[in-house]
């Protein structure tokens, strides 16, 4: 934790309420984006219990499943789930523009621009908690390798249509939100520990309730009571007040409520079953739908109030003004979202279950360098988070108190200008360190000459001055400027390439090779209820 | 350990003509060597380059930063002043030690096809990921492929046909910003080790041990050993006595002049502040280091060992100062230039690999912490501070590690499929510490 984080959570305790950690907001909102809020069954992995899903605030859909443990039932479930999720997600598929991309020739091997779509926007998928995203990568990696009953007619549970594509797309936007800086899959309660500082640990940010109690605690409560509540405090029954975001449920509420609404809900439909005659199958039928009824009034009441808190969540980043870069990573998403378009368009198999060599590490290259520029941009963007970085010692701001016009030695000397700082920041400056600045939109770079004085440092600029012998006006600071100079850089180098996976060297175990198709695992009796 | 019929000269030499037989003569395709500090890796990457070279094998050295490539390249010329040699480099400026440039058979350049049918090219393994061949090089050397991660190598693997791998173990391991786990457990995680990932693909390949380390004296090699080292034990290549360390100026009896004593004595010295939760440049600690720094040089000590036959003043750039962050050692300098001391190299345990000091002043990495989280207990961190020194080491730590230690239980999850290392942090710590403790110096600043 940076300094300026120990010490906004410290005010924060102080004062009972959550500080701000940025003055921007980082992150891209939609202004459409679909909220997923999903439950899980407890006790067995990749059992959804339910959901609320969609779009508008005040009327969300609410998917359940009576009887978790029901593979046909689970089947109904993704399909309700992938009618509301791929149509939303269609929609965008097809509004583009045109944009350009460089790809390597295969003939000349050299870097060209050729010309590509890109979709004008992409959909945007907010779930509640960091558990919320691994839920959708546990949805997507159980969907997208079901094969439907036209891909396999002797497949003996087939799924229904359109599972396995909601399957990719989900396992698609569950691999983006690793991409640091990313908004296509946001986890709200990182979102929001992104903005604000509670006076609480990390981990406690990840209760979306207490969160927003710190960041909005009600009037007469500070943040702490207010969490405290909302993490804790029950109703007579013994349920929590404020049920916690899921997936996972309250164990009292598994417990003293959900597992007698199942059992009910069986013995229900095993009457059912059983029933001879007409009037009997319809009176039991009557007593199935109400025991259903009872289930789904039970999700609905552990998740509306988990949806509500989502979008109060989106409401306060909303108030926040985007950050000048967020447009730009946001642009990336759009490049993601359109590249997964074009893969399920051009009919590729789904996303295989472990990546290759080479697609770990270009992946991990990718998030590395997106993580180095994320850094960069929030400072740039905001002056509170570089605020941190200069009291970190990774940044300094100050006003110029002289400018030494310089040359460099050569045939044909250019401008080297030395420009004294006076700085209350304490750099961590190295000889000869390199420091950049941003002029325009794009860094410009100085170097670190020595200390005149304490907090009076001599900077030589290097570059970005024009091509003549006199920089160009503008491009250097003036006596009086504030001026602020970071040490790490603003822009990313692009990587190596790596080799193609098919030349996967044999220190890596070689060509990946074509995998032998892996046989399902075999069908047990606890596999049919 | 019995050591009457063990000479360390031969046991190393022995080991040496194995892994250059094995690397010439072999009939896999790489070798790794395993070294401990100090056994002479550099040494042995030399040799093993000018043996290649001999054999008229094209031959490319990976090493992983530029200070790494450009001390080979050094080496190499120092032995072998006829070799020529190639220093691939980046375009940045400054990308290269200038002396290189006084050496007539050292070419330099910032493409590969400028230095092509030179015997032997050095690079780094950023670098050298940038390069495209036709003709892949005979065969590599990858220095430091411990420090390597396993990307890394695999931008460069396709360039050798054949490598001989040599690293430490024990010191840090490459780590990465973002976080790596969906690929723990596969045998070519790319945030794994170069070896690593070479091993589980390559498990028939010859492995060799450097059982020698020629830095650390005999008082520091059987801690380090036991320490870091269990399962693969070195010794060191001195005697106790071979080795000496007086100060001209006695003790004044203060802290830090005990604790030096006490260094110069035993070859460790613990310089134990009150316990106190504390920010991490903690002011008390920082300061507490810098008087060590600043008695060491004002005690007029004197260095004696195999090297030379008199005593050689301990100067300033016979010093050194680890810490675990950039933040403490920016605190310690400053501390540092307070007191006048200047020329004292003073850097984080990553940048401290590799390099070699008379005598060394550690900040304990869990000095003042309330939490040990998984970077303070790494074991490599701690590994890498402890053997940089040829007499002694002085830590510098406030009480209550131990309790630190066990309240704090190892938290990181069990990942299926990954190589479980030994010693843990948390182990190696409290072997480190209870022999400290012995030689324990209490000083309330």
């Amino acid at each position: 934790m940076s300094l300026i984080t120990t010490l906004a959570r410290l005010e924060a305790v102080d004062s009972g309420r959550a500080q701000p950690a940025a003055t921007v907001r980082h992150r891209h909102l939609s202004d459409r984006p679909l909220v997923f809020v999903p439950l899980t069954t407890s006790g067995e992995t990749g059992a959804p219990l339910g959901a609320l899903v969609g779009t508008d605030r005040d009327a969300p859909r609410l998917l359940v499943v009576p009887q978790p443990r029901d593979r046909d039932l689970r089947f109904t479930f993704l399909a309700d789930l992938a009618d509301v999720v791929l149509p939303h997600i269609e929609s965008y598929a097809d509004a583009v523009e045109a944009a350009e991309r460089t790809e390597t020739d295969p003939e000349t091997g050299k870097r060209v621009k050729v010309a590509a779509e890109l979709c004008a926007d992409a959909p945007q998928l907010i779930v509640p908690s960091r558990t919320g995203l691994d839920f959708v990568r546990l949805l997507g990696r159980s969907m997208r390798f079901r094969r439907t009953a036209e891909q396999d007619p002797d497949a003996p549970y087939p799924a229904p249509p359109r599972v396995p594509l909601l399957g990719r797309w989900l396992t698609h936007y569950g691999e983006r939100a690793r991409v640091p800086g990313s908004s296509l899959l946001l986890a709200l309660t990182d979102v929001l520990s992104r903005h604000w500082a509670t006076g609480q640990s990390g981990l406690e940010d990840q209760h979306l309730g207490a969160l927003l109690a710190w960041i909005e605690p009600p009037v007469g409560m500070t943040g702490a009571e207010a969490a405290r509540r909302a993490e804790l405090a029950r109703d007579a029954d013994g349920q929590l007040l404020c049920p916690p975001a899921g997936p996972a449920t309250d164990p009292a509420f598994d417990n003293k409520l959900l597992a007698p609404a199942i059992e009910r809900y069986d013995r229900a439909r095993t009457a059912l079953a059983a029933a001879e005659d007409p009037l009997t199958a319809d009176a039991r039928l009557a007593a199935l739908t109400a025991a259903e009824r009872e289930i789904r009034d039970l999700v609905a009441s552990r998740t509306r109030p988990t949806w509500d808190a989502v979008w109060r969540g989106l409401d306060l980043l909303r108030a926040l003004p985007a950050g000048a870069h967020v447009e730009g990573r946001w642009t990336r998403d759009r490049w993601s979202f359109t590249a997964h378009r074009d893969r399920v368009r051009a009919g590729e198999p789904p996303q295989p279950r472990r990546d290759d060599a080479v697609t770990a590490a270009n992946k991990l290259a990718t998030r590395e360098r997106e993580q180095a520029r994320l850094e960069a941009q929030e400072a740039l963007d905001d002056p509170l988070v570089m605020a941190g970085r200069r009291l970190a010692g990774e940044a300094f701001a100050g006003e110029v108190t002289d400018v030494v016009m310089a040359y460099s030695e050569g045939r044909r000397p250019s401008p080297r200008p030395l420009v004294t700082v006076r700085t209350d920041d304490l750099p961590h400056l190295a000889e000869r360190a390199r420091v950049y600045r941003s002029l325009d939109g794009r860094p410009q770079s100085a170097e670190f000459v020595g200390y005149e004085a304490e907090g009076v440092l001599t900077l030589r600029v290097l570059d970005r001055m024009g091509r003549g012998k006199e920089p160009e006006p503008g491009s250097v600071p003036e006596k009086g400027d504030r001026v602020c100079f970071t040490l790490f850089e603003h822009e990313q180098r692009g990587g190596a390439k790596l080799p193609d996976p098919e030349d996967t060297p044999w220190t890596h175990g070689g060509p990946p090779g074509e995998a032998p198709p892996e046989a399902p695992d075999p069908v047990t009796e606890e596999d049919v209820l | 350990m019995t050591t009457v019929d063990f000479d360390p000269g031969t046991a190393a030499g022995r080991a040496t003509e194995a892994i250059l037989h094995d690397t010439l003569h072999g009939t896999e395709r790489g070798v790794v060597v395993d070294s401990p500090p100090g056994a002479g890796k550099s040494t042995l990457v030399v040799r093993a380059a000018l043996e290649l070279a001999a054999a008229g094998r094209p031959l490319m050295v990976v090493a992983q930063t530029n200070a790494q490539v450009d001390d080979l390249v050094l080496r190499l010329a120092e032995k072998n002043p006829e070799l020529p040699v190639g220093r691939l480099h980046s375009s940045d400026t400054d990308a290269y030690d200038k002396a290189l440039d006084e050496l007539p058979q050292v070419r330099t350049s910032a493409k590969a096809a400028d230095l092509a049918g030179l015997p032997v090219v050095l690079s780094t393994a950023a670098k050298w990921a940038h390069v495209k061949v036709d003709e892949p090089w005979r065969h590599a050397i990858v220095d430091e492929a411990y420090q390597m991660r396993s990307d890394s190598l695999l931008a460069v693997a396709g360039l050798f046909e054949r490598a001989l791998f040599v690293g430490d173990p024990g010191q840090l391991d490459p780590f990465s910003i973002v976080g790596g786990e969906q690929w723990a457990g596969l045998s070519y995680d790319p945030s794994a080790s170069a070896v690593t990932t070479l091993l589980a693909h390559n498990p028939g390949l010859p492995q060799h041990r450097l059982p020698v380390s020629w830095r650390l004296p005999a008082s520091a090699a059987p801690l380090v050993s036991d320490a870091f080292y269990p399962y693969t034990p070195f010794r060191s290549g001195t005697a106790h006595g071979d080795r000496r360390l007086a100060f001209a100026v006695p003790s004044d009896g203060s802290g830090p002049d005990r604790v030096i004593d006490e260094a110069a004595e035993s070859g460790w010295g613990l310089l134990e502040l009150p316990a106190r939760h504390t920010p991490r440049t903690d002011p008390e600690a920082v300061r507490a280091v810098a008087t060590v720094v600043r008695r060491l040089l004002d005690r007029g000590g004197a260095a004696t060992s195999e090297r030379s036959p008199g005593p050689t003043p301990l100067t300033a750039d016979r010093v050194a100062v680890g810490t675990a962050h950039r933040d403490q050692a920016a605190a310690v300098r400053a501390a540092l230039a307070e007191l006048g001391v200047r020329d004292v190299t003073v850097d984080t345990a990553n940048r401290l690999q590799g390099r070699e000091y008379d005598v060394t002043v550690v900040l304990h990495p869990l000095s003042g912490r309330p939490d040990a989280t998984a970077f303070h207990l790494e074991t490599g961190r701690l590994c890498v501070l402890a053997s940089r020194h040829r007499h002694a080491c002085i830590m510098v730590c406030r009480a209550g590690v131990p309790d630190l230690l066990d309240d704090y239980p190892a938290t990181e999850p069990v990942q299926l499929g990954t190589l479980v290392k030994f010693p843990d942090g948390w182990e190696a710590n409290h072997a480190v510490l209870s022999h400290l403790t012995e030689h324990r110096v209490l000083w309330r600043p």
